[in-house]
């Protein structure tokens, strides 16, 4: 008989399904009786202390990745390009908006919801992109609804005293005007608790990627994709932190103590540096391991870890760990990190998605594959194609790559 | 070891490489010589140009299909000749495998395909370094030059011959092969010899590959393209510093080393004798 070469699934993804659809069912509620102020945040914006502030908060970046994952981005970017939006910028920013004109969302499907909830105010951090930036501006015209932000350093070495002093400084500015359209004064103590909280979930979410440093690894990249669904939008709140505690985190350790491997017969473990392709995770996931190589770790989902999170420090604690985040920094500072992501995770290859329309997250476009490979001596495949265009990816050039690849590793062993 | 020792006299080694544009089949004895061979445009049924280009080569070798010990099947349609063979590699190892047999040494492999180009380094015990193929555009490949073809109103194989007759060279600006043939347009309009407007597609094709990645050993030219087109691998030895060499059969490569590794899969398998 034929080895089956699927890919068990995690049993976890059912308990992760309901306390996700709570927390879109919460939002929904909200934003019809008005019982709770929406903010809208970037993916590593202030969440924690919009939170504190009683906010319920939504995150577009999120419904961006849904929009690619269920294969409706495609055909939602164009009507954000009629409008002037580039097909060249980020298509998390053009899918949203043009499924906002197009009155069609991922979110009817899975939650009921006729669309994303209204927002009060729209934070953004451009630690991510300076896209986010103009996508939230775009929502903030359309609802006249205020836009508040945070403007990150870039191409930072080692983090200094100023910078963090600056973010903090910038953070904390956010409070009065949060706190007029909260309708609320800020308590401490609360902005203490949902960072407490935040850093818990960071810590889980770390251990539990740190996981696939097993041989077999118990986890892929693919299944990380999904899996951080409570670390970005949930974090700073108790669902998150159970989750991990006490369902993720021990199916995974469940899967090491019996060698249960992610991708059965694992043979080679890859990392994975960039955006992954949302509308591709499942043929990728099967391409894999079709060919018994564990895609296992990746710079993308070990981005939602936060350990400068402090609750005795709260806007210090949060500009530390919005600053010392990958995207931001140098490639110097890039390079050392992914040297010791390869080292600690045990990695036999690297693959860079060099995404067309998100240069800020395709670290291949300046030498840095060549430099780590001499660096390292382990080999680095680039591949060509898109967080959430379709258009922009070759399946079968991408296929010729990943199997030639594996190939190359074959012949290197 | 050589293969005969292992009971491989009289067997035949089949290399099937099903590319986009062409079909192409390698049949080998159990010494490595090539028997026989056969290039078939691919068309839409991969399986049955398989199966018809499989036939010429066996005519051509004088021999049937009863003597395929082994087969390995490459290309775009690698995994659509089931009935053939299940054995598949992708097109960048078959062509380091063939090109390494005809030169073994430390070399880059620019193939020149259909509709994609690769760049392939080996150090000097023919292990791979790194491989990489063109991006999404399909400029620098044969396709481009189809293209450009069809806008001169010329036929494809007389390309090379006018190129050759090129007193100067129209150099073109564009990456993109719709941009490219607007600018061709444009030359025509002017008047500009087309001798010289098809040395300037050339020279297209060649900045194209060699702006993928740099070069190591010596340089070797492959794939459809170079084969119909030799004077693309004269333009080259004018721009590279390193040798450029070109196999007999530039076309043949990918199914050349896909009926060496069928070869070798026997070796591996065939019980002492």
């Amino acid at each position: 008989m034929a080895e089956d070469k699927t890919p068990p699934r995690l049993k976890s993804a059912a308990e992760m399904g309901r306390i996700m659809a709570e927390y879109f069912k919460e939002l929904d509620a909200a934003a019809k009786d008005g019982s709770r102020k929406i903010a809208w945040c970037t993916s590593v914006g202030p969440a924690e202390l919009l939170q504190a502030l009683g906010f319920l908060v939504y995150y577009p970046e999120n419904h961006g990745a849904m929009l690619g994952a269920t294969r409706m981005a495609t055909d939602m970017i164009p009507a954000a390009n009629a409008i002037g939006y580039s097909p060249d910028i980020c298509s998390y920013l053009t899918a949203d908006i043009g499924s906002y004109l197009n009155k069609k969302t991922p979110l009817t499907k899975a939650f009921g919801m006729a669309g994303p909830p209204k927002p009060d105010v729209l934070v953004f951090n451009t630690n991510q992109c300076r896209d986010v930036q103009d996508w939230f501006a775009w929502y903030a015209r359309e609802f006249d609804a205020p836009l508040l932000g945070v403007y990150t350093h870039r191409n930072i070495g080692d983090i200094e005293p100023h910078q963090v002093g600056d973010i903090a400084r910038q953070i904390e500015n956010l409070v009065e005007p949060l706190e007029e359209i909260a309708g609320r004064k800020l308590d401490m103590a609360d902005l203490r608790r949902a960072v407490g909280l935040s850093r818990q979930c960071s810590d889980l979410w770390k251990a539990v990627l740190d996981t696939a440093a097993h041989k077999p690894s118990p986890i892929t990249f693919f299944d990380g994709t999904i899996h951080m669904g409570p670390a970005v939008c949930l974090r700073g709140t108790e669902a998150a932190v159970d989750y991990y505690q006490k369902a993720l985190l021990p199916e995974l350790e469940e899967r090491m103590a019996n060698d249960v491997a992610a991708v059965p017969g694992e043979r080679f473990r890859l990392y994975w540096d960039g955006m992954p392709i949302w509308g591709r995770l499942r043929d990728h996931s099967k391409m894999f391991a079709d060919l018994r190589t564990n895609v296992l770790s990746s710079t993308y989902c070990n981005s939602w870890i936060f350990t400068a999170l402090d609750p005795d420090d709260p806007f210090g604690g949060m500009a530390k760990a919005y600053t010392e985040l990958f995207i931001v920094r140098s490639d110097a500072a890039k390079e050392a990190y992914i040297q010791r992501m390869l080292d600690f995770f045990k990695v036999d290859g690297v693959i860079y998605h060099d995404a067309k329309t998100c240069p800020n997250n395709s670290n291949c476009r300046y030498g840095m594959p060549q430099r780590l490979e001499t660096a390292t001596g382990i080999p680095s495949l680039t591949i060509n194609g898109d967080l959430n265009d379709l258009r922009l990816v070759s399946d079968e050039q991408n296929k010729t790559n990943v199997e030639a690849f594996v190939e190359q590793l074959e012949e290197g062993r | 070891m050589e293969a005969a020792e292992h009971g491989l006299a009289d067997r035949r080694f089949a290399g099937i490489d099903i590319g986009a544009s062409r079909t192409k089949v390698v049949l080998l004895d159990d010494r490595k010589q090539m028997l026989g061979n056969a290039v078939r445009k691919t068309g839409t049924d991969f399986g049955e140009t398989a199966d018809r280009c499989l036939d010429d080569a066996l005519g051509a070798a004088g021999c049937d299909r009863r003597s395929i010990k082994a087969a390995v099947a490459t290309g775009y349609g690698r995994k659509n000749v089931a009935f053939i063979t299940e054995t598949a590699k992708t097109e960048i190892s078959c062509h380091a495998r063939g090109c390494y047999q005809l030169f073994p040494e430390a070399m880059t492999i620019i193939d020149i395909g259909g509709q994609d180009n690769k760049i392939i380094k080996l150090d000097a015990a023919g292990r791979r370094i790194s491989f990489k193929m063109n991006r999404k555009c399909a400029a620098g490949t044969g396709a481009f030059l189809e293209e450009m073809a069809l806008r001169l109103d010329l036929p494809l194989e007389r390309l090379d011959g006018l190129a050759r007759e090129a007193a100067g060279i129209v150099e073109l600006g564009s990456f993109c092969t719709v941009f490219s043939a607007t600018e061709v347009l444009g030359h025509i309009r002017q008047g500009r010899a087309v001798p010289d407007i098809v040395k300037g597609l050339f020279l297209s094709v060649i900045k194209r590959v060699l702006e993928m990645d740099s070069l190591v050993g010596s340089v070797v030219m492959t794939g459809g393209v170079v084969a119909h087109n030799p004077f693309l691998v004269d333009m080259a030895r004018e721009m590279i510093d390193n040798p450029v060499r070109t196999p007999e059969h530039p076309q043949l490569t990918g199914a050349l080393g896909a009926a060496l590794f069928a070869l070798d899969a026997a070796s591996h398998t065939e019980p002492d004798t």
